[in-house]
């Protein structure tokens, strides 16, 4: 028997070597890491890490970076390898990499796990146990205590499985310091009591298959009332946070600014969704709770984005509150 | 004996294979830059040669009243 007569039985036999229509490919792998979220990771992350009072080597901080967007990477593909079921029920997630039959859930457990391993321990080394236990710590949140036991037990699931989307900015900010502070955890608190109310109002005006899948909605377990309170409930909670941040010393006028601007609009747009009922938003095809959506998306981004300003003019002496409170000490 | 048999699934199977082989080679020169800047950012050479944990009363600064 020659090699070439091996080679022909393999591809065209039934068997393994037969040519699979859904043969994986890289970006398939790819998109079990879930990139859109990965993204937001990465920028929060990064300011955390920029706006710590200590410099980093840039080539550790892009270490750093790295190994927080594939541990995130990583807890998602771990995500869709136990999700796979509802998935497939819903439509929003049936051609994701599993439930379409491009990717074993063997290959989707055996990647996330060594990419959660590779990002702690490169991470563990690169910037120390800190930030190293905090990314596990994270990743073991989102995976064990979200999607293995709260998505699917309690209507809350989104509440506080939302701490571990919230962590990046701790975990960039642990890899400049060594250690945690008081601005890093108001920035985690802002992202974790934003996470409600941006999915609550996305969810009183889109129809979800979440009920077919088995997995419980505030909207459809405790009613859309409850929801709309709920809503107005951590928008005004917000307030305070960002105020936390804006005196903090990561804050300062750009980011008080922004806060007080982005602030205002999302509690206005959140107490019109708490004061309507279900006949009235019907009436108006959910102008208010789609508004309210449209302002979340942008809350977080904007507010970061003053931090990180505020921390890049620092060194040009015009970030946080010094140069005001000098500029007001001369006058 | 070289195979010669060329189908379409090596073509996929190839852009995975190219895929990860850049991937691997990439974490190479992840870890060995990684080195190279710690490293750098020591700012003792003692440190350095800490690093293996072995013993070496060379590298200890020398005190009054050690015979060495």
């Amino acid at each position: 028997m020659t090699d070439a007569s091996i080679t022909d039985a393999s591809l065209t036999g039934p068997a393994r070597g037969a040519a699979s229509p859904h043969d994986p490919e890289l970006r398939d792998f790819f998109a079990l890491l879930k990139p859109k979220v990965m993204s937001l990771v990465v920028f929060c992350a990064l300011v955390g890490l920029v706006a710590a009072p200590v410099a980093v080597n840039p080539f550790i901080a892009f270490v750093a970076i790295l190994c927080i967007a594939v541990g995130g990477g990583a807890s998602g593909a771990l995500n869709m390898w136990w999700d796979a079921d509802i998935d497939a029920v819903m439509k929003r997630t049936r051609n994701r990499p599993i439930p379409s039959g491009r990717v074993t859930p063997e290959a989707a457990l055996a990647l996330g796990l060594a990419l959660s391993g590779f990002a702690v321990i490169l991470l563990g080394l690169a910037a120390g146990p800190v930030p190293a236990a905090l990314l596990a710590f994270t990743i073991f949140f989102y995976v064990v205590v979200y999607t293995m036991w709260l998505k699917r037990s309690t209507p809350q699931n989104i509440v506080i499985g939302g701490l571990s989307g919230a962590l990046p900015p701790l975990i960039g900010w642990s890899v400049a310091t060594g250690g945690i502070a008081i601005e890093p955890v108001l920035m985690v608190l802002l992202v974790f009591m934003w996470t409600p109310p941006h999915f609550w109002a996305l969810a009183l005006f889109v129809r979800s298959d979440y009920g077919d899948a088995g997995v419980p909605m505030l909207t459809e377990v405790r009613g859309r009332r409850a929801t709309r309170n709920q809503i107005a409930i951590y928008a005004v909670l917000l307030v305070p946070v960002a105020l936390g941040l804006a005196v903090s010393s990561v804050g300062g006028p750009i980011f008080l600014a922004v806060a007080a601007y982005v602030n205002w609009q999302f509690l206005s747009a959140c107490l019109a969704v708490w004061r309507r009922n279900e006949a009235q938003a019907e009436a108006d095809g959910y102008a208010a709770e789609k508004r309210a959506f449209k302002v979340s998306l942008s809350y977080t981004f904007l507010q970061f984005a003053a931090l990180l300003a505020e921390a890049l003019l620092q060194p040009f002496g015009y970030g946080g509150w010094d140069w005001v409170l000098r500029l007001a000490g001369a006058a | 004996m070289a195979l010669q048999v060329e189908h379409e699934l090596h073509g996929r199977r190839r852009g995975l294979n190219r895929g990860l082989g850049l991937i691997l080679i990439g974490l190479v020169a992840l870890v060995f830059v990684l080195t190279i800047v710690k490293i750098l950012s020591l700012g003792d050479i003692a440190e350095l040669e800490s690093f293996d944990h072995v013993a070496r009363p060379q590298i200890i600064p020398e005190q009054e009243g050690q015979p060495w």
